[in-house]
């Protein structure tokens, strides 16, 4: 898991050998029907409710399986207008938002001094980040949730925000520091040399020369906290606050009769993680693969 | 710049000390002066690792440390902490029938994931190991349910498996009418339901995980190995699977880690019902610690969790991953 030399997690490049002729095994066939039955598995699903939502509930009551006939709108324009939703979006967008910024700066701030300084105890500071990477937030939710009453952050969604920060830092940490020791000591003395100090050496060079690391982790730290649930939902009890995944849960319980407007705000509910993620999918992808494979 | 450089010779020369050129870094190599250099640097290093240490101290370790504090008194979340009864919430939580089951479940979830979604993951991963059209296509697709949220997730799944619902209906439609469960309400089957839906979720991630570890496996040994006689098979076995060692290990340190704090899946569809079938060491926390307002009761039960987590963990870290380069845990059991 600890990587000492650090590949930037970019997808691999296929092979540098590409040009190769192109043998048609027996497999290959074999090969596009698992695909295809991969893929289907995982649609199946995430179809369903996009054209669900254009049928009434009456219609999916009578036939679960079956086009929209007529093709009906008024249950994704209704979830459009209600400001609840829009509501949820701000306030995920927040959350998220926050904490993305906040592990990002303290992380590599931290990091940095991790991987270039070296003073005593630094091993030892660094295991106590790591044994945060073996507990997830859901596991401290309870003790957190008395910890945020005494801190006077319940429905509040700093409240939310910074326990997102900080149960981010470990991988952030975790990441960043075998990237920041990797940049070469010579680049550190030519910059030294030249008059910068060692922050200034950071902010100029380190944070440009790292900015694959330094991606991989925003972008972790922002679908962790856009699609998290606990901590949310101990934290935040006025649906003024709610975050988009709570909104969904809660809408399921209050409309349960109506099965078309649940599954419009479902459809709903996945688009800004799914557009994210079609936009950055490179990214996203390298990122998860990149951070795990060491 | 040349008059600069014109009255710095003319000092050096004539042996006066130069005009202000006189540069921190310079003097820092001479004894006396060296002390405001470490202070600095003392400084530089709390502000650098401070910000995060207080964000990671405040919460992260304190809500930690009070769990095991709250956890010896019984507690309603209101008043002091007046009533000590040491070690009490942990016994009761202990013999409770529903936590031990809670706990089963959790270890049912994790042998469930090794046994099932390593091998689904990893052949498909291998399958799928060469040149396709649309490569892109399907690590897009497949990939989708990961970051769809757990809530939407849940949403989904317990419309679709509703009676008569979208589920229920597509069986019939192939025949397999007489295999319809009442999937979300039969204490006999919750769990697998419940299992069915974390692999649609978690699936794609593993897939593509180990597609990129195959990445890494070099063309070459493949192609002596092939010369040398070896069969596909017998290339998967000797040089694609060692290789991939490290990326399975981690894949199944996830997948553990993942099974122990199972919650959001599990609260929106089944609340850990019926009759506690579903119920995760979370939920059941969640719904005797928190709903009940028993916060010493919840918090043992939470740090039960915390010590299964962490020994797992580290067991895995000791025995599983050492092989690996060795992580920053095992150097803390050291």
């Amino acid at each position: 898991m600890a990587a000492t030399t650090w590949a930037p997690p970019a997808l691999p490049a296929r092979s540098a050998a590409a040009p190769k002729r192109r043998r048609w095994s027996l497999g290959t066939p074999f090969s596009y029907m698992t695909a295809f039955v991969v893929m289907g598995i995982t649609l199946v699903p995430i179809l369903y409710v996009v054209i669900s939502g254009f049928r009434t509930s009456a219609q999916i009551n009578t036939a679960p399986v079956a086009w929209p006939h007529p093709w009906v709108f008024t249950n994704y324009t209704s979830v459009l207008k209600s400001s609840a939703f829009w509501h949820y979006v701000g306030n995920s967008l927040f959350v998220a938002l926050t904490a993305t910024a906040l592990t990002v700066a303290t992380g590599s701030l931290a990091a940095f001094a991790l991987a270039r300084y070296s003073f005593k105890g630094r091993e030892a500071l660094f295991a106590v980040f790591m044994v945060g990477l073996l507990f997830p937030a859901g596991v401290a939710s309870l003790p957190l949730y008395l910890w945020l009453k005494n801190l006077g952050l319940l429905e509040n969604l700093m409240g939310v925000a910074l326990p997102e920060a900080a149960f981010s830092l470990p991988y952030t940490i975790f990441i960043l520091r075998p990237f920041l020791r990797a940049v070469p000591g010579e680049l550190e003395d030519a910059a030294v040399v030249d008059g910068a100090s060692r922050l200034r050496f950071f902010r100029s060079i380190l944070v440009p020369l790292s900015r694959p690391a330094l991606t991989t982790v925003a972008i972790l730290s922002f679908i962790t906290s856009w699609n998290a649930y606990l901590l949310p939902l101990l934290v935040l009890s006025n649906p003024i606050h709610y975050t988009l995944p709570l909104g969904t849960a809660s809408f399921q319980t209050t409309y349960s009769q109506d099965t078309a407007a649940i599954l419009a705000f479902a459809a709903l509910s996945m688009v800004p993680a799914l557009a994210f993620f079609v936009l950055a999918e490179r990214r996203i992808v390298g990122s998860l693969t990149g951070a795990l494979r060491g | 710049m040349a008059t600069d450089r014109a009255t710095l010779d003319q000092g050096l020369a004539s042996g006066l000390p130069g005009p202000t050129l006189a540069s921190p870094g310079r003097t820092g190599t001479v004894r006396p002066a060296a002390r405001p250099g470490r202070a600095r640097r003392r400084l530089e290093l709390a502000a650098l690792i401070g910000p995060a240490l207080v964000l990671f101290a405040c919460f992260v370790l304190v809500p930690i440390v009070i769990a095991v504090r709250y956890s010896l008194y019984n507690w309603s979340g209101y008043g002091p902490l007046s009533d000590f009864i040491g070690l009490h919430n942990y016994r009761a939580a202990l013999d409770d029938p529903v936590f031990r089951g809670a706990i089963l479940h959790n270890f049912i979830y994790a042998a469930l994931s090794v046994v099932f979604q390593l091998p689904i993951s990893l052949g498909t991963a291998l399958l799928l190991n060469r040149k396709l059209r649309g490569q892109r296509v399907f690590r897009l697709v497949t990939f989708a349910p990961y970051v769809v949220s757990e809530a939407t997730t849940a949403v989904i799944w317990l419309l679709m498996l509703q009676p008569g619902g979208f589920v229920d209906q597509v069986m019939k439609d192939m025949g397999l009418g007489g295999l319809v469960q009442t999937w979300l309400a039969d204490i006999h089957i919750v769990l697998y339901t419940l299992f069915v839906v974390i692999t649609w979720k978690y699936i794609g991630f593993g897939i593509i995980l180990f597609l990129a570890g195959l990445q890494g496996v070099p063309v070459e040994l493949k192609e002596a190995a092939s010369l040398d006689g070896a069969t596909p098979a017998q290339s998967v076995r000797h040089i694609t699977l060692p290789l991939l060692g490290p990326t399975i290990r981690i894949w199944v340190f996830l997948a553990v880690i993942g099974s122990l704090q199972l919650f959001d899946l599990v609260w929106i569809m089944t609340l850990g019902g019926p009759a506690n079938a579903s119920d995760t060491m979370i939920t059941y926390l969640i719904y005797n610690g928190f709903q009940s307002n028993e916060f010493g009761y919840g918090s043992a039960a939470a740090v039960i969790l915390f010590i299964i987590c962490f020994a797992f963990a580290l067991l895995y870290q000791r025995f599983a991953l050492r092989r690996d380069t060795a992580g920053a845990l095992t150097r803390i059991v050291n």
